[in-house]
């Protein structure tokens, strides 16, 4: 790369913007291994104590049990959302469908829609379904609100993939079926790989829907879990305690986004043809 | 395997791209379909491939009626303009894909893409993707994965028009080498006149969705039957100029140059309208019948000029001739045509 500036005002610039969110990182990091005496600014002593609620469930119940469940419905999340939308978004994108129309203009509406306006008809069908109050209710309907930004961003990494290539593969012997999976499929997996990442992240980030539509359940999310120690007006708050269990619950999803961080930006590179 | 469209009829919604078109390629030969981009010609092949469906008439390959089959059942190997290698394979996995397909061993397909590699000269690049290779490479693995299931028709697409001038000159011997040597029945599907001459056994002209006229190269140039196909053939391409018959005569518009009829055509009626077709080379030779006019343009080709002739009528013919540097623009010339290889069009178009 040739160089027509120097960067270091522009490094200068971000880093000044951004210096408030390191720092917050940072004393997050701090705050969580050390005890601070009461008015100081420094800490003065090096404790695992906040970190206590790994090994001890008396704190608000097994922290174990709550990020296996959210794993659980991460990983739900990837797998129904990616299917899904690959093949959803194979059919409005090249199958002559009825209703095509009809249906990029459902999953646009539905994109637009956020999911908290719908609440009470999710609640009212779940409770209808007798699914109200478990895993599988929340991980549909978690799975059916993020569906629409997936078909739409799948769509439209089928759209640049160039028809010659499914002509090829027809001409060649194959079935449409064959022709998808073979020869489609590989050529949007950055998108596919991009869709899942995101659905991971949406899905261990979500604290909405589990709380409203799983409130006594024993499936108790990382999320809930979180609330629950962070009742502000209780005697014993620990605020270190919170902080330490929101970096453990922050620390995977960091994770992700540095190793995938490349490919998340795929979706915005390849998913912007209507 | 010979070819047959007969009565083939195509539509897009409501509008009828080709109607009750009859086509007959023999076997073992290469037919072009030439003409204007819109003509029909793609939607043609890709009507023969099995692509698109057929909304009246039929195609028969040999005695069989495939008008209703899919693409799969056809066994044609077809190539497109943009060659569409599948990317994420390499050129090996390519060629091998519609052996794959059809379910045959492992040994078998190494054996048959092994063979098909050295008939078209790329065994040494078997292994890379198709983003490594050349337009060139990328064009042979393409003729290579179309060959190699031993289709019963070859169809190409415009398969010359992403090459670069050089490589679609070596190109354009190796597909009609290559044709010859497997003995394929073929449809080459081009808008370049030129490519369409050199490669095919016979070319048929197609125009909003019509075959005009289909006949061998040298017969297509030398005897065009309506002024579309003489217009369409050479280059530089033939001049048309305005003109009246008169008696044995005809008369061109506006100007005072009368040209004797060329013999064998139908005599048309006294002061009937026609149109006369003046091809570059017949114009500018010694003898024949004089016409005059002032040089407006004088184009270099190296090897001979092409110069423009403009007429007092403001009508302009075209001379090719062996370089030579006693003309320049502005001169005033005039130059003999050869009446026997004039031809003269009716008004609507047909050669009389």
């Amino acid at each position: 790369m040739t160089r027509n500036f120097s960067a270091w005002p522009v490094l200068l610039v971000l880093s000044l913007i951004s210096l408030p969110l390191a720092i917050m990182y940072a004393s997050v990091f701090v705050d969580s291994f050390t005890n601070t005496p009461p008015g100081a600014i420094l800490p003065n002593e090096f404790t695992l104590a906040h970190w206590r609620f790994l090994v001890d469930p008396s704190i608000a119940g097994n922290i174990w049990v709550a990020t296996l469940n959210t794993f659980i419905f991460a990983l739900s999340m990837v797998v129904i959302v990616t299917t899904i939308s690959a093949m959803g978004g194979y059919a409005v994108s090249r199958l002559n469908l009825p209703y095509r129309r009809f249906f990029l203009a459902g999953i646009m509406v539905m994109h637009a829609f956020p999911s908290v306006t719908l609440i009470i008809g999710v609640f009212l069908v779940l409770q209808f379904a007798g699914l109200y109050d478990t895993l599988a209710g929340v991980i549909m309907v978690k799975a059916t609100l993020m569906l629409p930004f997936g078909i739409w961003i799948m769509k439209g990494f089928y759209d640049a993939v160039p028809w010659e290539i499914e002509m090829a593969g027809v001409q060649d012997g194959a079935s449409r079926f064959t022709v998808w999976r073979r020869l489609i499929l590989p050529q949007v997996k950055p998108g596919l790989i991009a869709l899942g990442v995101f659905a991971f992240l949406d899905g261990w980030g979500e604290y909405l829907l589990p709380r409203i539509l799983a409130p006594t359940s024993e499936f108790r999310v990382l999320s809930v879990y979180l609330q629950q120690i962070s009742v502000t007006d209780s005697i014993n708050y620990d605020f270190n305690l919170f902080k330490s269990v929101g970096l453990y619950y922050t620390l995977p999803v960091l994770i992700v986004f540095i190793v995938f961080q490349n490919r998340l930006m795929n979706i915005f590179g390849g998913g912007t043809k209507g | 395997m010979p070819i047959q469209l007969q009565d083939f009829t195509k539509r897009f919604d409501n509008t009828t791209v080709i109607e009750r078109m009859n086509l007959e390629v023999h076997d073992g030969e290469m037919l072009a379909l030439l003409g204007p981009s819109g003509c029909g010609k793609s939607t043609t092949l890709l009507a023969i491939s099995g692509i698109h469906r057929v909304n009246g008439g039929q195609i028969l390959f040999g005695e069989e009626d495939v008008s209703e089959q899919p693409s799969q059942k056809r066994n044609v190997g077809v190539v497109f303009q943009n060659y569409a290698l599948y990317p994420h394979m390499t050129a090996y996995q390519n060629i091998a894909f519609p052996l794959e397909v059809r379910g045959m061993g492992r040994e078998q397909i190494d054996k048959e893409v092994r063979a098909i590699a050295a008939l078209v000269h790329i065994e040494q690049y078997l292994e890379r993707r198709p983003g490594q290779l050349s337009g060139g490479q990328q064009q042979r693995v393409a003729l290579a994965r179309a060959l190699v299931r031993k289709p019963g028709v070859l169809l190409l697409d415009e398969p010359l028009a992403n090459l670069d001038a050089k490589l679609r000159l070596e190109m354009r011997s190796e597909i009609r080498r290559i044709q010859q040597e497997t003995g394929i029945t073929a449809i080459l599907v081009t808008h370049d006149q030129v490519e369409a001459m050199s490669m095919c056994d016979r070319i048929a002209i197609m125009n909003e969705g019509q075959i005009i006229q289909i006949d061998t190269p040298t017969e297509m140039y030398r005897n065009p039957k309506t002024q579309f196909v003489a217009g369409f053939l050479g280059n530089p391409p033939i001049a048309f100029v305005n003109g009246r018959a008169s008696g044995e005569a005809i008369r061109l518009d506006a100007d005072e140059v009368t040209l004797p009829l060329p013999t064998g055509a139908r005599r048309p009626k006294d002061g009937e309208p026609i149109v006369v077709g003046i091809r570059p080379e017949i114009f500018g030779v010694n003898g024949g019948s004089p016409i005059g006019g002032r040089v407006s343009f004088v184009e270099t080709q190296g090897r001979e000029n092409l110069y423009d002739v403009a007429l007092p009528s403001g009508a302009v013919l075209r001379s090719i001739q062996p370089v030579r540097h006693d003309i320049s623009v502005g001169d005033q010339v005039t130059w003999g045509v050869n009446p026997d290889a004039l031809m003269v069009f009716s008004q609507d178009g047909t050669r009389l």
